[in-house]
Parts: structure tokens; sequence; C-alpha cells
């Protein structure tokens, strides 16, 4: 019970996650900056931003729902959390692995977005109601690819546990090989999970002005952004747990291989959004349904081929 | 969802400057547009009537801050004209050499502000670093980074030196290779293309009509640049093409603006290689015989155009200011109007507004009364009638669209 | 058409110097005649007040302190910076300065005998 209590609280849930979320949004700006050729932020930026926003007084619209308003981003944050639990952090067996457990991942990490869209929902204003519409209208474009890019090692897996899966490419690290195209696809569709560049088109800035938050302010906003950055360490991770067969029985080393791989998922999502323009919400949908799709399918078609040469 | 209108400003992420744009939305669909000036206006033309012509000089460089050169020198051009005073021509060539400096820095500018409105912010770092180059160099040439005061009645208040001269050489090399850098990435990047090509539309009829100028319209195929077309300072002795291209789209607005920035380098060298000897400004009258000028200045955002009227006086009767991107705003709500939402910042943008240089007021005096008022529609109908008839014109009986309109 | 053309220029920001300055840190190098706060010499001037009747911002005041002896005040929050005064001086009593850096906390402090 104690011990539950710790993973949740402590290692490698809320305390842990929560550092690690300012440590890799940090790694996120400095990376942005130094690909623009700029110094970027010191260290402790993002942690002093949260700090910051934490200290600022709560502005909620007359005309919004106070309840929803209040209570969405605790929601977000506590979705993005449990989804943790069920992903391996120092091994490959993550702390309550079950027969499923990827589906379940990819479900809560569904809820954040639920949450940005009814918070903007709830705001009742003009620029919030536009994004949380395009919040909906990109979940239903990156959504499919993402799952179908992650079913496919899992058919090859031949489990639908996540810790299965890790345990299956740690045992067999060649296989990983074949999933490139879905690592591809499961890359991108994160970009568009996350809302950056060039999917931040639910959060375009200059279009409208912070879409969905822009009714959000001070703790409640601080919220939705650690959930952002957590959301990023727990999509990172779990690309990296299907996709990067580096593990180690070691739970040290382990860990360490943990963060190389966030790390470098992290470096992938930085470089990408350095390099391109936002796209426009029907050209969005189109890409994801047109290419990122078919990829996916690409993906699932070669493990069911690999599969049943295996088995041969 | 049913039809929303959504303000785009006063206060937006997307303006650098507060001005109004009030979009209807079906979905994601623009189907009307308006745009609503006069959130900056700051009296700079009534100033400059309490100020001498000398003191006015800073003060209309101060219209803009990115072509304050293109505002002092259409200024200077007409006080000239009136007290009929010659520059030399080292003073004519040191201006253009500045104006084409401006609009160096001003391109560049642009080029960053449009990837930061498509969230390109790469594009908008790596463009604004560049231009810093540029900036430099015009601050070690002029003292000032964009408000240069180099200008003065009877030519210019700096000379370039050889060893200036080749500073500004090594800049331009430097640039140049940055510049071809940047149209590959505006011709070839596919996020970039797909957010430019065919993105606010204005086609060669409408340009004219709606009044474009500048790279608006040379985007839309019309050769209309007042360096060819009625040169000024150095420009008629100096070869150069007038770059148009035929996409009457953001694209082709951006490829005309990069590919201009290929000229100016063209321009610039040939100023420095044929840089005539002598002074660099002459005397010039404190008090400016009576008449008036209309002067003419292709700013980097279109032509800028300046009226001053003197009464013999040290200080003008009247000044007025047409800035560039005056003309271009009645073409923004034609532009915007069945495009995306997505597409309105960059529409918008690709005008290269400056709106603090556009803004104006109307005040409505009522002669007849005598007072202030503001007038609603029927009362300013029948002061119209009532104007007209005084001046000889009587439209009583005359029907337009079948109403009677006298 | 290619996607992510700026990949190359990108990567090699990771090992190229930053382009920006740490400004307040690291000092800004202006060129030597920018045209920033005012200098004035007392023995030159004769008290023509050309310079205060040029001035487009009325920033500057030329008062007498003595027999022939003159001192310049500056509105500094009221100068533009445009340098006419220096020109309009038939002696060379004021010039432009490169000090750029003249923020205080405290208008009043904007008025300055030069």
């Amino acid at each position: 019970m104690v011990m539950t209590i710790f993973y949740i609280l402590v290692f490698p849930g809320f305390l842990f996650l929560s550092a690690y979320g300012l440590a890799v949004e940090f790694v996120d700006r400095k990376l942005y900056a130094r690909f623009q050729n700029r110094k970027g932020p010191p260290w402790f930026q993002p942690f002093a931003d949260f700090v910051k926003l934490i200290s600022k007084e709560t502005i909620i619209p007359a005309e919004a729902d106070r309840r929803m308003f209040k209570s969405l981003p605790v929601f977000a944050m506590t979705a993005v959390l449990t989804a943790s639990l069920y992903i391996p952090v120092w091994s490959t067996q993550s702390l309550f692995p079950f027969e499923g457990d990827v589906i379940v991942i990819l479900y809560l990490l569904t809820i954040p977005t639920l949450t940005f869209f009814l918070g903007g929902w709830h705001s009742s204003s003009l620029y919030s109601t536009l994004g949380s519409v395009r919040v909906l209208t990109q979940l239903f474009a990156y959504e499919v690819p993402l799952l179908m890019a992650i079913l496919g090692p899992a058919l090859l897996a031949g489990t639908w546990s996540l810790s299965g899966v890790s345990a299956f490419y740690a045992a067999n690290p060649i296989y990983a090989l074949v999933n490139i195209p879905g690592f591809v696809a499961a890359m991108i569709a994160a970009q568009g999970k996350l809302e950056r560049v060039p999917f931040d088109i639910p959060e375009a800035e200059t279009e409208i002005v912070a879409g969905a938050f822009t009714e959000y302010g001070g703790r409640l906003l601080a919220l939705f952004r650690m959930t952002i950055d957590i959301e990023m360490v727990v999509v990172a991770a779990l690309v990296s747990a299907i996709f990067i067969p580096l593990f180690s029985a070691n739970p040290w080393l382990g860990f360490l291989f943990f963060v190389i791989k966030t790390l470098f998922v992290v470096f992938l999502l930085a470089l990408f959004r350095s390099v391109m323009a936002r796209l426009r919400i029907e050209q969005m949908v189109r890409f994801c349904w047109r290419v990122l799709t078919p990829l996916a399918l690409v993906q699932i078609l070669i493990d069911l081929i690999v599969k049943g040469f295996v088995q041969l | 969802m049913g039809k929303v209108v959504i303000p785009i400003g006063p206060q937006h992420p997307a303006l650098k400057e507060p001005e109004n744009f009030v979009i209807t939305l079906d979905g994601e669909k623009v189907v009307a547009a308006a745009v609503n000036l006069g959130y900056n206006h700051r009296g700079i033309e009534k100033a400059c009537e309490q100020r001498t012509y000398l003191q006015d000089i800073y003060l209309i460089e101060r219209i803009c801050g990115i072509c304050s050169h293109a505002h002092s020198t259409a200024f200077i051009q007409a006080a000239e004209e009136i007290a009929e005073v010659e520059i030399p021509r080292r003073a004519a060539f040191i201006r253009t050499l500045i104006g084409e400096l401006e609009r160096i820095h001003s391109h560049f500018l642009w080029l960053g502000v449009a990837g930061h409105e498509v969230g390109f912010d790469t594009l908008f770092m790596y463009s604004w670093r560049d231009r810093e180059l540029v900036l430099d160099l015009v601050a070690k040439l002029t003292g000032n980074r964009v408000n240069y005061g180099i200008n003065t009645l009877g030519g210019v208040r700096r000379d370039i030196s050889p060893e200036e001269a080749a500073e500004i050489r090594k800049v331009i090399g430097a640039l140049e290779e940055r510049t071809k850098y940047y149209l590959g990435i505006a011709s070839e990047e596919t996020t970039l293309i797909s957010r430019f090509l065919n993105v606010g539309r204005l086609s060669k009829e409408d340009a004219l009509r709606l009044g474009a100028t500048g790279p608006v319209a040379r985007a839309a195929d019309i050769k209309r640049d007042v360096r060819k077309d009625d040169p000024y300072a150095a420009y008629g002795e100096i070869p150069f093409d007038v770059i148009t291209d035929t996409h009457a789209d953001v694209l082709g607005r951006t490829l005309v603006r990069v590919k201009e920035l290929m000229e100016c380098y063209k321009i610039i060298r040939y100023i420095l290689d044929n840089m005539p000897e002598g002074l660099i400004s002459v005397r010039f009258p404190r008090r400016v015989p009576e008449g008036e000028a209309f002067s003419r200045y292709e700013a980097p955002r279109g032509e800028d155009v300046h009226y001053v009227k003197s009464n013999g006086m040290d200080k003008p009767e009247r000044v007025k200011v047409r800035a560039p991107t005056m003309a271009n705003a009645a073409s923004v709500a034609h532009m915007l109007s069945g495009g995306y939402l997505a597409d309105v910042p960059i529409v918008i943008a690709a005008i290269d507004p400056c709106f603090s240089c556009t803004d104006r007021t109307i005040r409505v005096r009522d002669i007849f009364r005598g007072s202030d008022s503001v007038l609603d529609w029927p009362a300013l109908r029948d002061y119209s009638i009532r104007w007209y008839r005084e001046n000889g014109l009587d439209f009583s009986g005359i029907k337009l669209f079948g109403r009677e309109i006298g | 058409m290619k996607t992510g053309k700026m990949l190359p220029l990108a990567l090699k920001g990771l090992f190229t110097k930053p382009a920006t300055i740490s400004y307040p840190y690291q000092k800004v190098v202006v060129p030597s005649d920018f045209r920033g706060k005012l200098v004035f010499d007392p023995s030159k001037c004769v008290g023509c007040m050309l310079c205060v009747r040029d001035c487009p911002s009325g920033a500057i005041e030329i008062i007498k302190v003595g027999e022939k002896k003159y001192k310049a005040v500056v509105h500094l929050d009221k100068c533009i910076y445009c340098g006419q005064c220096c020109d309009s001086c038939v002696r060379q009593a004021l010039r432009t300065s490169p000090e750029f850096e003249l923020a205080v906390y405290d208008r009043k402090d904007l008025t300055v005998d030069i």
C-alpha cells in the first residue's frame, strides 16, 4: 500500500513526472532555440514559468461554466498521470501491467485532448470555441493513424500489453527494424497529439490567440501546461517503449536508457516542429487520412507478413 | 455552427499594430470581411503644420519605423520642388543607396513576419538574424538603425567614405547568399507553399480596380513601380528590372519581394561603382516660397505619396501623406473573403501592412450650423445635396437605380 | 517541392555559436558616430540659440550662466536623437556620443545638464 502510494505520488508518478516534464520542456525549448541559432532559455525557465503562473490570480469569465472551467485541468492532469502507471520506466515491465493496457493508455491520453475541447467550449469565448472545435477535428485525424501505428508492432509481438510488447522487442531487437514506417507515422501523429507545429492548429497563436486556452490563466493554465509537459513525456515514453528496443535488466541502466530514449524522441519532435510551417486544419485532416493512415496500414501489413514468416 | 462574427484586432497576436478586421465565419470559411481603420491616429499631418520644414523631416521620418527614409524623402522632394532647389548628384545617389538598404531590411522583416504568421518561426528567426547585418550597416552609415536621419533639405547629412563603401559591398555579398537561400525556401518548402499558394488571391483586374500598389500589385502581374515610371533621386540612370509575378497570391507576393532583394543588390553595386564626386548638400532657404507640390516614392510597401503646400512662411500650410498601406487596405477585405480563417493573418501580413502610417480620422464640420456635431446618414445626405446645389450642381429629378437622388 | 528544406540549417544550428547576445550582461558595440546622448562643450558655445530653434521636439535649452558662459540642459525624455542641433550649431559646441543606455527610474532624472 505504502509502495503504491509512493509509486503514484513520487516515482514514477506525480513528482517525478512533473520534474521530468519540466526538464523535457526545457530540452525542447533549448533545442528549438538552437535550431534557430538562438541561445535559448536557462534550465530553470519552465519551472520559473510554472511558479509565476501558479502565483497569478485566477480569472474565470462571467459567461463560463465555473465548475467545469475549474475542474477540467485537474481531470487532464489525472488522466496523464494515470497513463504513466502503465508505461515501463526502468525495465520492460510497467508498474501495473495487464493484457490490453496499450488501449487503455491511448484512451487515457485522449482524455486531456477532450478536456482541452471541453475547457475551450465552457469558456464561452469566440476564440476558445473555435479552438475547441479544431481540437476535436484534429483528434479525429491523428488518433486513428496513431492507434494503427502502435497496433502493428503489438500484432507482431502477439500481445496487447505494453510490457509484453517491450519484453518481446527487448528479446528480439532485430524485429524493431520492420517497424520503422510505424515509428515515422507514430511520431507524426504524436506531433498532432501534442499540438505542435505543423499541427498546432488548435492553439495557433496568430490565428485564434491561444485556442481553447484563451480564457485560462493563473493556476488553471499552469495545470494545463504541466499536463501538456507530462503528456509529452508519456507519449515519448510510449513511442520509445514500443519502437526503440533499448532495455536493460539493471534498473539504474534501464532508467538511463529510458531518459536517453525519451530525449531522443523529444529531439526528433523538436526538430520536426522547427523546420515546418503550420498547416491549415483541412490540409492536416487530408494529410492524416491520405498519407499517415495508409502508412500505418502498410506497417500493419508488414507486421502481419513478418509474423506469417516467423510462424512458418 | 452557424455564422459567427469574429473580431481580429484591435488587439490580436497576429497584428503588430492595432487595427480591426471584422470577419464573418461559416465554420472555418470566411464569408465576409471588413477593415476598420483608425485605431492608431497620431495627428502627424496637423503637427507638421506647426513645425518648420527642417523640424518636419524628423517628424515625418517617424510616420513609419520601417520605411522612415521613404517618408522623409517623399516630403523633402516635395519641399525641394516648391523651393526649386536642385540637390547635388552625389546626394541623390546617397539617398537612393539608403533607400535601397531600407528596402532590404524591410523585405527581410516581411519574410520573417510572414513565416511567423504561418507558424514557421525558424524562418522568422533566421531572416531576422540576417536583417541585423543590414541594420548594423545602416547604423554605421547614418548613426541609427531605423530612423536614419540622413536626409536634410537640399541634400543628405552624411557622406559615404570609401571604407564604408567597401563595408557595404561586403554586407551585400553576404546578404545575396542568404537571399538565394530564402528564395529556395520560399519556392520549395512544401508546408510553406501549401500555406501560400492560392491564398489571398487578387486578380489583375481586381488589383487595378481596388488600387493596389507595390509588391501586391506587382504580384498580380502589374508592372508598376514609381522608380521606373516616375524616376526620382538617382533612379533615372540606374539600370534595374521591375519584378513581377503571375501567381497573384501570397506566394507571388513572397517571390516578388525576395526577387526584389536581388535587384536591390544590383542597384547598390551600381551606385557604389558610379558614385559621382561632389557636394552632398546645398543651401536651402528657411522660408519656402509659395506653392504646392506632389511627390511620389516607391516605398518597400508600395507607392508613398506626399503633398505639401507652402504659403511662403517657414512652416508648411498643409502636409498630406498617403502611405502605401492605405492604398492596399481596400484590397485586403476582398482577398480575405472566401478564404479560411487560418489564412486571415497571412493575407493581412502579405500586404506588409503598416497601420500607424495609414491611420487618419475624419472630422465632419457643419458649416451651416457651425457646430462640430457628428451627422447621421440622412443629415449627411441632405448636407451633400445642399452643398452641391450651392456649388451649382442640382441633382433633383435625376434618378439613379430607380431612386431619386436629389 | 521539398519538405523540411531548412533541416540542414537547423541541424547546423546545434554546432554554431548563437546569434543572440545576452544583452545586459554582454555589452553591445555601437558605431562611434552613433547618434546617442548629446555632449556639450561650453567653451565653444556662443549662445546663438540655433540649436534651440531647430530642435524638432523642444528638448534642448541653452541657459546663460555668466558673461559669455552658457550651459545646455537636455530633456532626454523629449529628445528624439536626430542630431539636428549638432548640425545647426555653427561652432560645433554640440556633438552626439554613442552613449545609448539612458533608462532611469524617475522621469526627473531625464532632464540633465550636459
